[in-house]
């Protein structure tokens, strides 16, 4: 398969580059939504427009009233949103929490997934539960209990968490903490009792929860998949949020360097424009190098993903090391090359900034990845 | 679908029954490599046999027309191609300056009767190219050249001197940039072919500093060149030099696969790593490395379906030759002392050493890194007075 857009989905690539423009700019979602100090950090008259262009359900199968998409697909909405900064529960809700519902039965998908689709429920990811990404690691414990299970522990960085109708929960059955085995998700519904969130906005205006569980308890219905058996489902909600995460750095990054080489061609100094500076040049030249590179890198992951092939896991990695990486270079370069206004709230740059801290941060930083590669490949 | 299932079905096949053994591991350094020509001596019976049955089907130019010489392979083709080889390990069959470099030229700009004649032969390995570019005052401002092709009717005679010819001294024929208007700088040159056998052609090795000469210079000393031997129209031979010069970067970026593309961490491992910063310096390497690898793929399949800007190769050359240099540099550090042995037979003759000192003009020939971003700020990102 070739590395580059079907027919399909650059017409979907046109269609979501107009529409995310136009309704999730920067001025109108972003810098709105925290200036109100909206405590859900994103709007939800944007995520009902996500529904009515078909966006909210595009992993979902068919049978479920989605689009049964893939990863190539989501990506590409994903890069605009990053392109955009726009605030959306499209990653958490219809990426990670599609996937992992997907896992799930029939009666569970019936209950979740008509509202998500609908623009009119948002799901929440509970994976972490340190400041590190180490899902190794899982010591959250839900009990058997009756016909059902109780809950307690703590869960980290669970963004958009407190505005989430469910919260998808990965925790322990049975083992200890370091375990491969024992893993089961859970579908939480906010109401259930015994849940408090500390919601938190964080420096790139978007709201997080940490969220402690004390003896929730939860019917058997809430389980999703199999119970001890959740871990191969759990990487699939890995793999979708990482490589999501990654496509829409690469929109970051992409943004970034866009509005920077747009001010090099417009900003004067010593007569010149700056943009004629060698100096400024060829650090611009380098940064598109790598944002060519990441985008690569990208694609071909979810191509692997889509097509089920057993390389995804390590591309995966490597391109959420490598978009990481690159993103992060060039916010770096957008606010240097911005000079003295690159560091005011007025330009965007700075928001760039921002929003690459915190999605290189969701599902692994470039350290965690590399770590990774290196383990993927045998040393 | 089902036709490229077939046909990569036909080519595992084919390669299963053709492709010796001996030729499904890599080169083990430049004097491995079957560069074909007049006076090319086989390594080994595997090699001829690879060669010659690969000549027979045109796939040692798999995507060139069959009338020149090749298998007319779609570009889903030919990378289905590519994935088979790779998949099995399979070398090249050929490698020449003529299948990277003048071939696709002269598909551009040749004659009918120059794709016949020089193309074929290309394609069956007869005849070893060399470059005649650069000049001992005209490296990076290569348009500055000198060397003079004056008009004598119904041929020129050519005198001066060209640099960094690689291989000058094994090669055949040289595709080589001579000036044939003084009045003009890039409308004063002319694409001229000619035989390295000429009388008043001499090359002179030069010895670089992995103690290997792949490089020469090349003298001419009253070349007589027939004029029907010029690629192209009179004094636009600038056009053709730019178009070669985006497939010999693309040929220098690695960006067709082979070791360029390579995770490394995994090979090193092998002898022990012990070292927790090396290992993480090779890990970030590997990333880098592979995500250049999926760039190198969806370079190519966008080139051959005309969607790549026709300025990536710059882009490819740059970033492909800064991470071999970085490759060997890790590769260097750890081998330890081992990869600073020079002759030793443990190391083949000093192979690691002369590797990592031959990568160090991957930045340098076919337009310096420095050139690359200029043109990539020009050409790509049209930033002003670029």
């Amino acid at each position: 398969m070739p590395l580059y857009y079907t027919e399909d989905q650059a017409m979907l690539a046109d269609t979501v580059t107009g529409f995310m423009a136009d309704a999730g700019g920067i001025k109108q979602q972003l810098r709105h939504f925290r200036d109100m100090d909206c405590k859900d950090g994103f709007g939800h008259a944007l995520w009902k427009q996500f529904a009515e262009m078909g966006l909210t359900g595009m992993l979902a199968e068919e049978a479920d009233g989605g689009l049964a998409m893939g990863h190539v697909e989501a990506g590409i909405v994903l890069k605009e949103i990053g392109r955009n900064l726009t605030p959306s529960p499209f990653l958490t809700t219809s990426v990670m929490g599609i996937t992992a519902l997907s896992g799930g039965s029939d009666d569970l998908r019936g209950r979740w997934l008509p509202g998500v689709i609908a623009g009119d429920s948002v799901l929440a990811i509970a994976i972490d539960e340190s400041p590190k990404h180490r899902p190794e690691r899982i010591a959250a414990r839900a009990e058997k209990a009756g016909n059902g299970f109780r809950l307690s522990g703590s869960k980290a960085f669970v963004v958009q968490g407190a505005s989430a109708d469910a919260i998808i929960v990965a925790a322990r059955t049975s083992g200890s903490d370091s375990d491969d085995d024992g893993i089961t998700l859970f579908a939480v519904p906010k109401d259930a009792s015994g849940i408090s969130h500390e919601n938190l906005r964080l420096v790139d205006s978007a709201m997080a929860s940490n969220i402690t569980f004390d003896n929730v308890e939860l019917d058997g219905d809430c389980v999703i998949g199999d119970v001890d058996g959740g871990r191969a489902l759990l990487n699939k909600v890995l793999n979708a949020g990482r490589i999501g995460a990654a496509a829409e750095l690469t929109g970051v990054g992409q943004g970034a360097f866009d509005i920077t080489t747009a001010y090099l061609k417009t900003r004067k100094q010593f007569g010149k424009l700056i943009g004629e500076f060698q100096a400024l040049q060829h650090r611009a030249a380098h940064l598109y190098s790598e944002l060519e590179i990441a985008t690569a890198a990208v694609i071909k992951a979810q191509q692997l993903l889509d097509g089920g092939s057993e390389k995804a896991e390590l591309m995966v990695s490597v391109a959420k090391a490598k978009a990481a990486r690159t993103c992060n270079l060039a916010v770096r370069e957008g606010v240097q090359m911005h000079g003295g206004v690159g560091m005011t709230d007025e330009y965007d740059i700075g928001l760039y900034m921002k929003r690459d801290r915190s999605l290189s941060e969701f599902m692994g930083d470039q350290y965690y990845h590399a770590e990774r590669v290196a383990r993927l490949n045998g040393y | 679908m089902s036709d490229l299932d077939g046909f990569r079905q036909e080519i595992r096949d084919w390669l299963e029954a053709n492709c010796p053994a001996e030729m499904r591991e890599p080169a083990r350094d430049e004097a491995d490599i079957c560069w074909g020509g007049r006076n090319f001596k086989f390594k080994n019976p595997a090699q001829k046999a690879w060669l010659e049955a690969c000549v027979a089907k045109g796939y040692t130019v798999p995507d060139w027309p069959e009338a020149y010489g090749g298998a007319g392979m779609s570009p889903a083709q030919a990378k289905i191609w590519r994935e088979e080889c790779a998949r099995i390990g399979a070398r090249p069959p050929l490698s020449s300056f003529g299948i990277w470099m003048l071939g696709p030229a002269l598909l551009k700009f040749g004659t009918e009767e120059q794709k016949v004649h020089y193309l074929g032969e290309i394609a069956r390995g007869e005849i070893r190219w060399c470059q005649g570019y650069s000049e001992p005052g005209s490296g990076s401002d290569l348009v500055s050249l000198q060397t003079f092709g004056e008009d004598r009717g119904d041929h020129w005679v050519v005198n001066g001197q060209k640099i960094w010819t690689s291989y000058a001294d094994k090669a055949d024929w040289i595709f080589c940039l001579v000036r044939t208007d003084k009045a003009n700088t890039y409308q004063g040159i002319s694409f001229l072919l000619f035989d390295m056998a000429t009388p008043g052609v001499t090359t002179k090795p030069i010895k670089l500093i992995s103690g290997n000469s792949p490089f020469c210079e090349t003298f001419f000393d009253d070349v007589k060149v027939p004029k029907h031997q010029i690629v192209g129209q009179l004094n636009r031979g600038w056009d053709v030099a730019k178009y070669l010069l985006g497939h010999e970067r693309e040929m220098i970026s690695g960006a067709g696969g082979g070791d360029r593309m390579n995770a490394i961490g995994a090979v090193v491992a092998r002898n022990g790593l012990d070292d927790p910063i090396l290992r993480a310096e090779l890990a970030m390497f590997d990333v880098d490395a592979l995500a250049y690898a999926a760039m190198g793929e969806k370079f190519l399949d966008e080139a051959k379906v005309g969607k790549a800007h026709p300025a990536q190769p710059n882009m490819m050359k740059y970033v492909g030759t800064e991470l071999n240099k970085r490759r060997h540099e890790l590769l260097m550090a750890a081998g330890g002392s081992t990869a600073l042995e020079w002759d030793s037979e443990r190391t083949n003759g000093g192979t690691p050493a002369r590797s990592w000192l031959r990568t160090k003009a991957n930045s340098i020939e076919g337009g310096t890194s420095e050139v690359m971003l200029n043109v990539v700020a020009k050409r790509i990102l049209e930033l002003p007075g670029a």
